[in-house]
């Protein structure tokens, strides 16, 4: 693999082409610029623009959980016809915090019997892909923590980290739900993995480059309609019933079958790391709809190029005031996107029931491992018949 | 060295993200009562006396489909450099991934027929 590779970084340097969209916002060079004036040398300047964005991602993913808790908690109470949430803060919006202060002075408990290294590792491996995977994901031309090279296939290997800890925690718990579930989350997990990473694939295939920002430049000459998904229909579906599978969400959430298996690989735990466990699932279930609307949902890309609009208006795209509200837009739209998939997901966990393992194992081998073979193989041969549309 | 543009920014922010649970345990640590009485640490079975360890025999299935992932996402993991170069390669390349898929294709029925993909 490593080989591969470095063979492959070329190829994606020759096919980032000098696109028709503007640069955009780039905080990076604006802020070393700065400090340079005031005699730092740029490699203390990049230095010490490292942590500036790591932490402001760290903080967006953080208020998006919370965002996202309330969310399912304001979602869940109207499909059931309740209120939820209402007293802690307007409409209840402080109930996240809350909750997470609570979780925060309960007791650690670790069982008698549990392998208490182990026990404690596991929740710290699922966290930290899902955080980590955040590196690559764009909020605009320049907003992002570091575009790598290996972009979403970073992504693609992170999330492969996590079922080793969903295993750690279920088998360290030394309890029978606590087996079942983490051995139905590695298996689920791995089942769905494959058709995400063929459908990723078919986009990285019409981009030909791994780089998210790459594959997002690639959507947006034509706004809404040159977005991947009237090019991936098939892929985008995949590709999000895939994100849920491995999100561990309703229709897909037999690790943590309530009726039959408790809470599954959660069971023994409490406090701290049960907070862990449930901030990974709920990043990873943003995270992931912020990367569906970055592969498939034209990513930062306004449904009417910023680009035409500002022309329209007589205006340069390099105007400083454009460059700021083209970037705020780009940040706003991502972030739309992101929540209106993620409504969709909560939607789903709410009004649909579960499936049987049986139904889940063949879902995943049986039909959408095929489809996006399949589905490849037509993008593939789509691109050479007509490569004007398919990323040339 | 152009591979490794960007990624001090990797090693930075896996810093910082492993520091996240572990600040969260250790502010646990301090912030939580401790009392670690009798019962509290006994392993959960709705209610009954723990029977038995869990640490017991499981299904082989899980071991089946493990096999078959291995397979399919070293499978992936070829690919991914031949999407990526596809726009130069052109139609050798296409049929040559063609070959490569059938291939694995005609693995995946062997599996299928022979029951691997079944769960029960």
């Amino acid at each position: 693999m490593v080989p591969a590779l470095a063979d492959l970084t070329p190829l994606i340097s020759a096919a980032v082409t000098p696109g028709v969209v503007s640069p955009g916002l780039d905080l990076e060079s604006s802020f070393s610029a700065a400090l340079e004036g005031f005699g730092f040398t740029p490699a203390a300047a990049h230095l010490l623009w490292l942590p500036l964005p790591m932490l402001l991602v760290l903080v967006a993913a953080v208020v998006g959980v919370l965002v996202t808790v309330w969310l399912e908690r304001k979602i869940s109470a109207a499909v059931q016809q309740r209120i939820g949430p209402e007293y802690a803060g307007a409409l209840g919006v402080l109930q996240p915090i809350a909750d997470g202060l609570k979780l925060l002075v309960k007791e650690d408990v670790i069982p008698a019997k549990a392998d208490g290294l182990l026990f404690t590792l596991g929740p710290i491996l699922v966290v930290v892909p899902v955080i980590l995977s955040w590196l690559v994901v764009p909020f605009g031309q320049h907003l992002l923590i570091s575009n790598v090279g290996v972009g979403i296939f970073l992504w693609i290997s992170l999330s492969s980290i996590q079922p080793i800890g969903l295993l750690m925690s279920g088998y360290s718990s030394n309890n029978k739900y606590s087996l079942l579930g983490g051995l139905r989350a590695a298996a689920q997990s791995i089942s769905y993995e494959i058709p995400l990473a063929l459908a990723v694939l078919a986009i990285v295939m019409m981009s030909n480059s791994l780089s998210t920002v790459d594959i997002v430049d690639q959507q947006n000459g034509a706004g809404i309609l040159s977005w991947n998904i009237w090019r991936q229909p098939v892929g985008f579906l995949i590709f999000w019933i895939c994100a849920l599978a491995e999100c561990e969400r309703l229709p897909f959430d037999l690790p943590e079958a309530e009726e039959e298996l408790v809470a599954g690989y959660q069971t023994e735990y409490a406090g701290m790391k049960f907070a862990l466990f449930y901030l990974g699932s709920y990043i990873n279930l943003v995270l992931s709809a912020l990367l569906v609307s970055v592969l498939y949902l034209g990513g930062w890309g306004f449904p009417v190029p910023v680009e035409w609009l500002a022309s329209a208006l007589g205006l340069s795209p390099d105007a400083p005031l454009v460059q700021v509200i083209t970037g705020s837009v780009g940040i706003v739209m991502t972030v739309l996107k992101a929540y209106a998939l993620v409504f969709i997901a909560i939607l789903l966990r709410w009004t649909t029931p579960r499936v049987r393992i049986d139904q889940l194992l063949d879902l995943g081998w049986k039909f959408l491992l095929p489809i996006a073979l399949v589905n490849l193989l037509v993008t593939a041969g789509l691109k050479l018949a007509f490569p004007a549309f398919f990323g040339g | 060295m152009f591979v490794l543009s960007g990624y001090d920014a990797f090693l930075g922010f896996l810093l910082i993200s492993a520091a996240v649970p572990v600040l969260a345990l250790v502010s646990n640590k301090v912030l939580s009562p401790r009392s670690q009485a009798g019962e509290r640490q006994l392993t959960y079975e709705s209610g009954m006396e723990p029977i038995g360890g869990a640490w017991i025999q499981f299904n082989i299935r899980y071991y089946m489909f493990a096999l078959v992932f291995v397979i399919f996402d070293v499978e992936t993991v070829f690919l991914y450099p031949w999407a990526v170069a596809f726009h130069t390669l052109g139609l050798l390349a296409f049929i040559e991934a063609l070959i490569f898929i059938a291939i694995l294709v005609v693995a995946l029925a062997y599996a299928w027929r022979k029951g691997a993909l079944e769960w029960s």
